[in-house]
């Protein structure tokens, strides 16, 4: 099973409806949306003949605005982002949407990793969980991920330090077959690469989930290539998957194919990028704003979306994967950020 | 030992759960101690107990006592 099948024109073809029918939906469901809707000129019953011309909305505005689809009574789960300001998004399931969100993320994994849970190493601490009412964001994304695996063991000591005996331990008693890593990217780097370097640990038989960007990696001038080049050769790892998500589209992961070359969309979701100041889509390998677009928020207006990153489209139908093939290349500077949303509070006025 | 006996002895072990409370209706996040970390620990629990490995899909549809009982005969555990 993967969902990883759709090439350019039928994945068009297939969201196209799709999203419009959640537009009027989310537009039925929503007060605070179809005011949104409206003040950009998007009445009901809009036509429309691409995805591109879906109406969109920055995800800054989960941050403010009270954006749900479903009766107070019936929300199951509020999702919070980590926010650097101290403002979070705030995203509400229904017990339906949590549990189809945790499906299709684990449809999505399982194209990597199997239906069989792994031994499974974490490359962060014991010390995540250690506040059991409110770990971060940090904490939340490695339980998620904890699903996938079995006889979990920790890279990290509860002094944050690596714990070389315990990444031993877990190699003698399972490295001889497939095991399951994930860590948040530069933690995997800084922690288990230059671990198993150091020490001559085989990681051959590993399968690497990672995410979290490259920032904390620029001044190793290690991107992407060099993070799969070195773990290859120093180590053995070759299996590795980066993937890009965020809580405003949660399940949804966009996954790297298995030979790099950039993330793919799932059958249920697309990205366009699109120029900073005409909003238009831009050339692929043209750099710009990334929009993310998936048919799975029905409890909230969340499945059009403009994010605060860049990226870039490297090519469509023409990887490992059908589809886009892109890369994330970083966060957007803040005051175009702001500007993001301060467009679209114009077009408001 | 019955299977449902024996389950719920390992759900009230595994989550910790004071005496008295009425196993055979418990749902995830029903309380505290289901969240999805206990799910972890509850998890590994049954699999210990009962030597079998659930995938995936098992562990993130294991939303209730019952379900978990079911999930166990399926998996050819004896009443």
């Amino acid at each position: 099973m993967t969902v990883f099948t759709l090439t350019q024109p039928e994945r068009e073809a297939r969201l196209l409806p799709e999203l419009a029918e959640l537009t009027e939906h989310h537009r039925a469901h929503s007060p605070e949306y179809a005011r949104l809707l409206a003040a950009l000129g998007h009445g009901p019953g809009t036509a429309y003949d691409t995805v591109a011309d879906l109406p969109w909305l920055p995800v800054r505005l989960f941050k403010h605005h009270e954006l749900r689809s479903i009766p107070a009574g019936d929300v199951f789960k509020v999702l919070t982002s980590s926010g650097t300001t101290g403002d979070v998004s705030r995203i509400y399931l229904d017990r339906d949407a949590a549990a189809l969100q945790q499906r299709m993320l684990s449809v999505t994994m399982q194209t990597v990793i199997g239906a069989k849970r792994l031994p499974m190493l974490l490359v962060d601490t014991v010390s995540l969980f250690k506040n059991r009412s409110s770990f971060s964001a940090r904490g939340a994304g490695v339980l998620g991920m904890m699903n996938f695996g079995r006889d979990h063991v920790f890279v990290l000591d509860e002094h944050d330090q690596p714990d070389l005996d315990a990444v031993k331990g877990f190699l003698a008693k399972h490295g001889d077959q497939p095991f399951l890593i994930f860590g948040f990217t530069f933690m995997a780097w800084q922690f288990l690469y230059e671990l198993a370097r150091d020490n001559g640990l085989d990681l051959s038989n590993g399968i690497l989930i990672h995410s979290g960007g490259w920032k904390k990696l620029a001044d190793r001038a290690v991107d992407n290539d060099e993070f799969r080049r070195r773990f290859a050769a120093d180590t053995g790892l070759r299996r590795i998957h980066n993937f890009y998500g965020m809580v405003e589209q949660i399940g949804l992961t966009f996954l790297e194919g298995p030979d790099g070359g950039g993330l793919y969309c799932p059958d249920f979701s697309d990205v366009i990028v699109r120029d900073p100041h005409t909003w238009e889509p831009v050339p692929h390998g043209t750099p710009g704003v990334v929009e993310v677009i998936s048919t799975l928020p029905r409890s909230y207006p969340g499945h059009v979306l403009l994010t605060e990153d860049r990226g870039v489209i490297h090519g469509v139908d023409d990887g490992a994967w059908p589809g886009k093939r892109f890369s994330i290349l970083g966060r957007l500077p803040r005051a175009e950020a702001r500007g993001c949303s301060d467009t679209f509070s114009e077009a408001k006025a | 030992m019955p299977l449902t006996e024996r389950l719920r002895t390992v759900f009230a072990d595994a989550l910790q759960l004071p005496p008295g409370t009425d196993v055979d209706q418990l749902k995830y996040r029903d309380i505290e101690q289901w969240d999805s970390l206990g799910h972890m620990t509850l998890v590994a629990a049954i699999e210990d107990e009962f030597g079998v490995q659930l995938d995936t899909d098992q562990v993130i549809d294991l939303s209730s006592f019952k379900v978990a009982a079911d999930m166990l005969r399926d998996a050819g555990v004896d009443e």
